[in-house]
């Protein structure tokens, strides 16, 4: 069988409609380079042409808000002359063909988009999804991404502080590899990726360019895995286009631009993640409606014999493009000589071109030499911003009403529940014990429980006594069975996390990991997804401040559930002591705070609970978002711990969400953390042991008749629980486990799995 | 008060936190740069943690060839108190300054975990205020902490006194759980565990302290 070559526009991930627009665009046939920078600028990655139409409906404004989505990290003002910058991205697919190094680059991508911000990164956190333990290519994946997070995180500097682990056969083809990160600046050293000033220099600081990373964001981000085994068979395809990490060059790298931040010697800086030097510099041409010459000459190559779309679009890492004046190259160029950072002029700001129509057009030119042939001439912001935007067709899957309607609430059968908690108990420390969680002195509460707490501080920040916290959340579970209620529920969650540790919620950012848009029911659950946040974030009232959508999850055609990311900051006024953690005391009274039971039809919902897809069964009718239950709970918590941490003494021993796992789960893992045991009365059934939704918290306390009369004064429901005591976790005659065999379950259950023990 | 120099290497990135324990200790602290060939007056130097030349070939093999190395061989040479914590341990074995090696864990991967040391010997800079026998909440950072030497310089480390900490639970596979080591005349000391973390509760732990104001107090004393 013989077919035609297949047109190049095709091959570089453009349709024929987009070829079609590009010719609008210019008025002529696109050459074969101007084609290239289409494609990868025109991407899904890069455009977001399927998601923007929907993200739009996000709310992204607030008093406190410095920058908000479209830079390379939102920013909050944190109080105190201090700025946090917050980012999430994914690194799915290169992660799924390379782990170490997917995850290795994604830790260096966030952390270019927080210091181009003008802030110090100050901790990472990465959110992990793979399939079962059971395989043997999800092993691999499991430890070579944690190697990588470890491998680059640790030798960046960069403390990681926390994320998420989750397995669901969903990823098995396709895992997630989320990665958030935060940095903090003094609000006057604010830095946007904007070129300005006709006659100031572009410089490239940092790594040659090679041609690794070529087509990342078009070839590997913006399409499915083909095959039933997702990564495992096109390996070898597709592995040229995994980027390949050196934390060295980044340490170095962000070192050099704070102080030439510090210093004031740049007019503008943006990072070089996704397609490259033509992103960079299309992108700060556009945003500062000046026009760019870009030399590919001057390039410091890697290789021999690049070509010139080779140059403008691999994604090489540790690279970031500065607006510098002609006046400060030299002191520039001192900087970086001090940390043996390479800086050339690799562009030149230039004028607007002025059209035949009269108006004035940033063009971006590339050019083989400044004074050289041109190699290809469009606008600047046709690249940068003027991808076509698709509102692609929706449709609820036809299925979801009979999945709902098999729910485990109303038929599983109980069974042995103290089997059941024992086989839901994984403590995750094997993964975080792997990451320098504490550098910069600032690590408060760390990996493994709510939330992480940090101090807000660090080099060159003025002195604060506030601290900041940091969630990410997720429940594909919840948001395979309703992607709106789901991803409000998920964000109502950490909030929840955030009040453990006393944090008021600020600001969020989400990284929507979905299957593939072509498909309308995916499309169907981002819109509602997106409903569901925007519900929650209004009625919270949180600003979006920043995201990532990842589309293309599948393999073999079937798609990943619903994987809406929410990163939660939050802010403690005054932090001067630890909060209280889940360390009870013997002889406490344990309290459940907020309401008991879940909002909707059914008190104690397992759908999408983690007991019920255990058990296979993955049906049934979430609880419903109800802020109003929710906000005043919230607020209660929070402020019984912010004052724990602002130095009061307090009744109050340990505090812990009730999450994952659902109440049951929630006393073992602190039983397991103290070894000390907890008798509870009586609760209502299995469904009470194991029901997941938020709102719910548990508190110790040595005084319960003060902290019930503090409780029911802020209008919180509570309920007695029982008292913390004993060498065993015996729950209302549904269950009695010794604290010792807890411990010993939930602490082996990562290594078992992993076959280390 | 003393003044005590932090030497930062392209990689370190333990300088800040070294530099701030310093100073809570009331103590003042001096970043000085690799390229640097003299320290000026200074009565401490701290090689602080980090990936001093991103531990390329192995970790300190490429700092020990740094400029201000020669400047530190000196300041040691003459008595002065220098300190490698971390990645700074690493590199004054590799400069030869201190006695053994680093190997990598025992598990062969990075830890970041509390430990818990026995103070072993007071008859360095770093241990001088700590009680013999008393334990230290210390948390560990590090891929090669595993101490390794041969039997020869074993012994000479037990008879003269030079293993100044132990690990109670031996986290990595370090020979006899040290965890950190003087020279003979007890001024240059190193050890894997990060006092500089372990500065105050609201952290996790105090105990840190007890080493670093031994070290700074040395050099206050000294001016």
């Amino acid at each position: 069988m013989s077919s035609a070559p297949e047109p190049l526009h095709r091959a570089l991930g453009l349709t024929d409609s987009e070829l079609d627009d590009i010719r609008q665009v210019l008025s002529r046939d696109p050459n074969p380079l101007e084609l290239a920078l289409y494609g990868v600028m025109w991407s899904e990655h890069c455009s977001y042409k399927s998601s923007r139409i929907h993200l739009k409906r996000l709310p992204s404004k607030g008093a406190h808000v410095l920058v908000g989505p479209g830079e390379g990290a939102g920013v909050i003002d944190a109080g105190d002359g201090i700025g946090i910058a917050i980012r999430i991205e994914s690194h799915n697919h290169p992660s799924a063909i390379e782990p170490y190094q997917g995850a290795a680059t994604g830790v260096g991508g966030i952390l270019r988009d927080v210091f181009s911000m003008g802030a110090r990164p100050l901790a990472v956190m990465d959110p992990l999804f793979f399939g079962n333990l059971d395989d043997a290519r999800n092993r691999w994946l499991v430890e070579g991404v944690v190697s990588g997070i470890s491998g680059y995180g640790n030798s960046v500097g960069v403390p990681t502080i926390g994320g998420e682990l989750t397995f669901d056969e969903c990823y098995s083809a396709n895992p997630l590899v989320n990665v958030l990160a935060v940095g903090a600046l003094p609000t006057d050293r604010l830095a946007l990726g904007v070129a300005s000033g006709w006659g100031n220099y572009a410089v490239l600081l940092g790594s040659s360019t090679g041609r690794d990373g070529i087509g990342g964001v078009s070839v590997l981000a913006s399409a499915g895995f083909a095959g039933d085994d997702g990564a495992a068979s096109i390996d070898d395809a597709k592995r040229p286009s995994v980027q390949v990490g050196d934390p060295y060059e980044e340490k170095r790298l962000i070192e050099a631009c704070l102080e030439l931040l510090d210093r004031g010697y740049v007019v503008g800086i943006q990072d070089l993640g996704g397609a490259g030097l033509v992103c960079a510099t299309c992108e700060t041409a556009a945003k500062g409606g000046v026009g760019m010459d870009v030399d590919i000459t001057a390039v410091p190559q890697r290789e021999l014999g690049m070509q010139a779309f080779e140059i403008m679009t691999s994604e090489s890492q540790e690279r970031m493009l500065a607006i510098v004046t002609p006046e400060n190259f030299d002191a520039v160029q001192a900087v970086c000589d001090k940390w043996e950072v390479r800086a050339n002029v690799v562009g030149h700001v230039v004028e607007p071109t002025i059209m035949t129509d009269g108006t004035s057009v940033g063009m971006l030119r590339i050019r083989n030499g400044f004074d050289g042939e041109v190699l290809a001439e469009v606008p600047a912001s046709s690249l940068a911003d003027d991808a076509p935007l698709y509102d692609r067709p929706r449709q609820r899957p036809s299925d979801l009403d009979a999945v709902r309607a098999d729910d485990p609430t109303i038929d599983e059968p109980v069974g042995d529940a103290a089997a059941d908690l024992l086989d839901l108990l994984v403590d995750p420390a094997w993964v975080y014990r792997q990451y320098d969680s504490q550098l910069f002195l600032n690590t408060v509460v760390g990996p493994g429980r709510d939330a992480a707490l940090l101090r807000l501080a660090g080099p060159g920040l003025p002195a604060s006594n506030r601290g900041f916290a940091i969630s990410t959340d997720s429940n594909p579970r919840w948001c395979a069975l309703d992607p709106k209620d789901g991803t409000a529920l998920t964000v109502a969650e950490g909030v929840a996390n955030l009040a453990c540790v006393g944090a008021s919620a600020k600001a969020v950012v989400n990284c929507l990991n979905f299957g593939n848009p072509e498909h309308p029911e995916v499309m169907w659950q981002l819109s509602e997804s997106v409903d569901g946040m925007a519900a929650a974030c209004d009625a919270l009232s949180l600003p979006v401040i920043g995201g990532n959508v990842s589309l293309y999850n599948e393999s073999g055609g079937r798609d990943i559930d619903p994987t809406p990311v929410v990163g939660l900051l939050g802010i403690v006024d005054s932090l001067v002591a630890p909060p209280p953690g889940w360390d009870w005391n013997d002889g406490d009274a344990l309290v459940l705070v907020g309401h008991r039971e879940a909002a909707g039809a059914v008190p104690f919902p397992l759908a999408g609970s983690r007991w019920a897809t255990r058990r296979g069964r993955r049906g049934g009718q979430l609880a419903s978002f109800d802020a109003s239950r929710l906000v005043s709970t919230f607020n209660f918590v929070t402020a019984e711990v912010a004052s724990i941490c602002a130095g009061k003494v307090s009744d109050v021993t340990a505090v812990h969400d009730v999450s994952g796992g659902g109440l049951a789960a929630a006393l073992a893992e602190m039983a397991s953390v103290t070894r000390v045991g907890v008798n509870v009365a009586k609760l209502e059934g299995h469904g009470e042991l194991f029901a997941e939704f938020p709102g719910r918290f548990v508190v110790a306390t040595s005084d319960a008749e003060a902290f019930v009369a503090r409780a029911i004064g802020a209008g919180v429901p509570v309920t007695l629980l029982g008292t913390v005591g004993g060498t065993r976790v015996h729950l209302g005659g549904l269950l009695s486990v010794e604290v010792s065999d807890i411990a010993a379950r939930r602490g082996g259950a990562l290594e078992g799995a992993l076959e280390l023990i | 008060m003393a003044r005590i120099g932090v030497v930062v290497f392209p990689g370190s990135n333990c300088e800040y936190d070294a530099a701030a324990a310093v100073e809570q200790l009331g103590g003042s602290a001096e970043l000085i740069f690799h390229s640097a060939t003299s320290l000026g007056d200074l009565d401490g130097v701290i090689l602080p943690g980090g990936f001093a030349h991103g531990d390329y070939l192995r970790p300190g093999a490429l700092a020990r060839f740094s400029p201000v190395m020669d400047a530190v061989a000196a300041f040691a040479a003459a008595g002065g108190p220098v300190l490698g914590i971390c990645n700074g341990f690493q590199v004054l074995t590799e400069a030869g300054l201190l006695p053994g090696a680093l190997q990598k864990n025992r598990g062969l991967t990075f830890l970041c975990q509390p430990t818990t040391l026995i103070v072993s010997s007071t008859r360095s800079v770093l241990t001088r205020a700590a009680t013999l026998g008393a334990e230290l909440v210390v948390p560990i950072n590090h891929f090669s902490g595993a101490y390794t030497c041969d039997d020869e310089t074993y012994a000479s480390l037990v008879a003269d006194d030079q293993i100044v900490l132990r690990y109670r639970d031996n986290p990595n596979g370090s020979r006899d759980d040290i965890a950190g080591v003087a020279n003979e005349a007890g001024n240059v000391v190193g050890l894997m565990p990060h006092p500089e973390r372990a500065m105050s509760s609201l952290l996790g732990s105090a105990d840190g302290r007890v080493l670093l104001e031994g070290f700074v107090g040395v050099g206050a004393a000294a001016h």
